[in-house]
């Protein structure tokens, strides 16, 4: 497998207030890559910094520094006409709620018209039916049932794959797929999931699985990254990741998932531990809520090192530099 | 003992089309000491359920059966009467916990207009008692003097909690408490209830929710619905570990667990999608959806047949004409 996307040392620093306002850095120095036909999860909690990452990609925010290579080109050296034409051709996005992807003013058959009318304008309305009719029941609807229809009238779980099948009548090499299940009930959950898991047997298309959900990324991915408050603090092959958890939050993360095969010690009430100005540490990020801090923690940022084969950690009780 | 006794509840939505049947025909009871866990997928009826049993609203409409709590129908109480069982016997935490608190006041000042409406005159013995239980969800005492927005998402969770369970109500119903969380606040929720029960603050819990893997950690019985009805309900590890409706089966089947990856085993979901309340099916409302439905399944109700000790499941697969 080859290389396809390429992050390096992507910032991305959200500023507020006008004078002597606060940074949050949304994204700190964030280094990964992706290979052809790899489905990567990027996991974190709400705050981590693992949506923008996605949205960097799609270029729908401006970093404030780092490189995005697709390909090896510089996706952040694109011209609008250049995006429009090849990179959102070779890179679509399926986002957390389908109702809001969407126009309810319009049947949900438009959404694939416009991918048409930008991507393959000469195709007449019978090979437009024909490809929408194969998109469809490729993701396991019946045109019959949704076609003509508005977003209101149809599921939650039947727009999501709508959106799916649209994202990859492109064939895209690349899906960003941002809390695309999370909205969606569990017994059509998993169906969503295979379905990006099939698209990438048949056709190549690698997937960066977006979540917060760690037993999906479990499930989905090869590579897992795990993501805390802008950085990456672990990654690597999603079993080892998992089943040889290393960074301290990692582990408690991982301890905090309800399993169903996996048994639950109550263990009493912990005191929230204040984060204070995480953004402002110099060192690591984790540092004031981790059991097993050191001094060194706060002052010296760990860099990522590779502990075992694809396995990688930013951590001080593991060496490194 | 029953501390609430549902039986054969129905509460309908009122539309210009018609009722939707949201909960229908709906009976179980909640034991002094247990927490009661009540799961489904969206539109299953389990929130609508619990709110009907604190406040009744339109278009939300009473359609019959009862729901007994300590003796007193609570279908039947005036809106005083329910105003004053409300914190002090019955208390619920909502979605959206977090956000539940006003804003424009400190703690102590929400939870003395609490504590002075249900008749407590000792404001001192009430901040008292605020701090104390502050300090029981290892939260600074001054919390108290502090409003709701200075207070980090997490502490605010627990703030909440302090504040719907200060008046010690013996059932306490939490609707969803931790969907919208991170998995560690999650965490930390759940070990709250349960110090909340093990301390006799609260003496029973109903825990709705629509993850299976988490009811599995927390409550010791549990009840399944499916379109209004309930499918399945019984001890927490047989229901999980010994599914008898195909519903109940199929769900799990379709959850990821440790171990488990696409590579090597794919899960499948459930196909099709649930019916229209409007017009249910006379029968089994899990017939268009259930791979094993058989010729009587869409016209013959299945009533809840006994599948083990205290464990039921209503399907027409389990035999039993008549329980």
């Amino acid at each position: 497998m080859s290389e396809l996307l390429k992050v390096e040392h992507l910032t991305k620093v959200f500023t507020s207030g006008l004078i002597g306002g606060f940074e949050i850095r949304a994204v700190d120095d964030v280094s990964f890559t992706m290979r052809r036909g790899e489905i990567v999860s990027l996991v974190g909690e709400s705050g981590s910094g693992k949506t923008t990452i996605g949205k960097l990609i799609l270029r729908l925010i401006q970093p404030t520094s780092g490189r995005i290579l697709f390909e090896g080109k510089d996706v952040l050296k694109f011209s609008r006409g250049e995006l429009r034409r090849n990179y959102y051709r070779q890179v679509q996005a399926v986002f957390q709620d389908p109702f809001a992807s969407f126009n309810p003013l319009h049947v949900v058959d438009r959404s694939f018209h416009l991918v048409f009318d930008s991507y393959f304008p000469r195709l007449d309305e019978g090979e437009r039916e024909k490809l929408i009719n194969d998109a469809l029941t490729q993701v396991g609807l019946n045109p019959d049932e949704v076609l003509g229809k508005f977003p209101h009238q149809l599921s939650g779980g039947q727009l999501q794959r709508i959106l799916i099948a649209r994202a990859l009548l492109l064939k895209p090499k690349l899906l960003i797929a941002d809390e695309a299940v999370s909205m969606l009930d569990a017994s059509t959950r998993i169906d969503v999931l295979n379905l990006l898991g099939d698209f990438r047997d048949k056709y190549g298309t690698s997937v960066l699985f977006v979540t917060h959900d760690l037993a999906l990324g479990y499930y989905i991915s090869d590579t897992t990254i795990i993501m805390y408050r802008g950085t990456i603090v672990e990654m690597g092959d999603t079993e080892r990741v998992f089943h040889n958890p290393l960074h301290p939050y990692t582990q408690m993360l991982l301890e905090s998932v309800p399993d169903l095969n996996v048994k639950w010690e109550f263990r009493g009430i912990e005191p929230e531990k204040e984060e204070g100005a995480v953004y402002s540490i110099q060192g690591c990020r984790y540092a004031p809520r981790c059991p097993r801090v050191k001094e060194k923690c706060f002052n010296v940022r760990p860099v990522l090192h590779e502990v075992e084969r694809n396995h990688w950690v930013a951590c001080h009780l593991y060496g490194g530099e | 003992m029953a501390m609430l006794t549902v039986e054969d509840l129905k509460i309908y939505y009122a539309t210009p089309f018609g009722h939707v049947k949201a909960v229908d025909g709906v009976s179980f009871e909640v034991r002094e000491g247990e927490v009661f866990g009540i799961a489904g997928e969206s539109g299953c009826g389990k929130s609508t359920l619990v709110h009907s049993l604190i406040l009744r609203k339109p278009p939300m409409v009473h359609m019959g059966g009862k729901a007994l709590f300590k003796g007193r129908d609570l279908m039947r109480l005036s809106k005083e009467e329910s105003r004053k069982i409300r914190y002090t016997e019955l208390s619920i935490i909502p979605q959206y916990a977090m956000n539940a608190l006003n804003p424009t006041k400190k703690i102590k000042d929400i939870v003395w207009d609490l504590a002075r409406e249900h008749g407590h005159t000792d404001r001192e013995e009430v901040e008292r008692l605020l701090r104390e239980r502050l300090k029981m969800v290892k939260l600074s005492e001054k919390v108290a003097d502090m409003y709701p927005v200075e207070l980090s998402g997490g502490m605010r969770q627990r703030a909440t909690m302090v504040v719907s369970t200060l008046l010690n109500p013996d059932l306490l119903i939490a609707d969803e408490v931790t969907s919208a969380l991170d998995v560690t606040t999650q965490r930390v929720v759940i070990e709250l209830l349960h110090h909340f029960m093990r301390e006799g603050i609260v003496k029973s819990i109903i825990f709705v929710t629509h993850d299976l893997a988490l009811l599995d950690k927390i409550a010791d019985r549990m009840m399944i619905l499916y379109a209004g009805k309930v499918v399945e309900i019984g001890p927490t590890e047989e229901v999980i570990n010994e599914p008898s409706h195909p519903y109940t089966q199929l769900l799990l089947s379709s959850l990821p667990r440790m171990g488990i990856q696409y590579r090597k085993q794919k899960l499948r979901g459930i196909p099709g999608y649930p019916i229209s309340l409007l017009n249910p099916p006379k029968g089994c409302r899990f017939y268009t959806r259930c791979p094993y439905a058989l010729d009587k399944c869409p016209s013959e109700e299945p009533k809840l047949v006994k599948v083990g000790e205290e464990h039921y499941a209503a399907c027409h697969l389990l035999g039993g004409e008549d329980q």
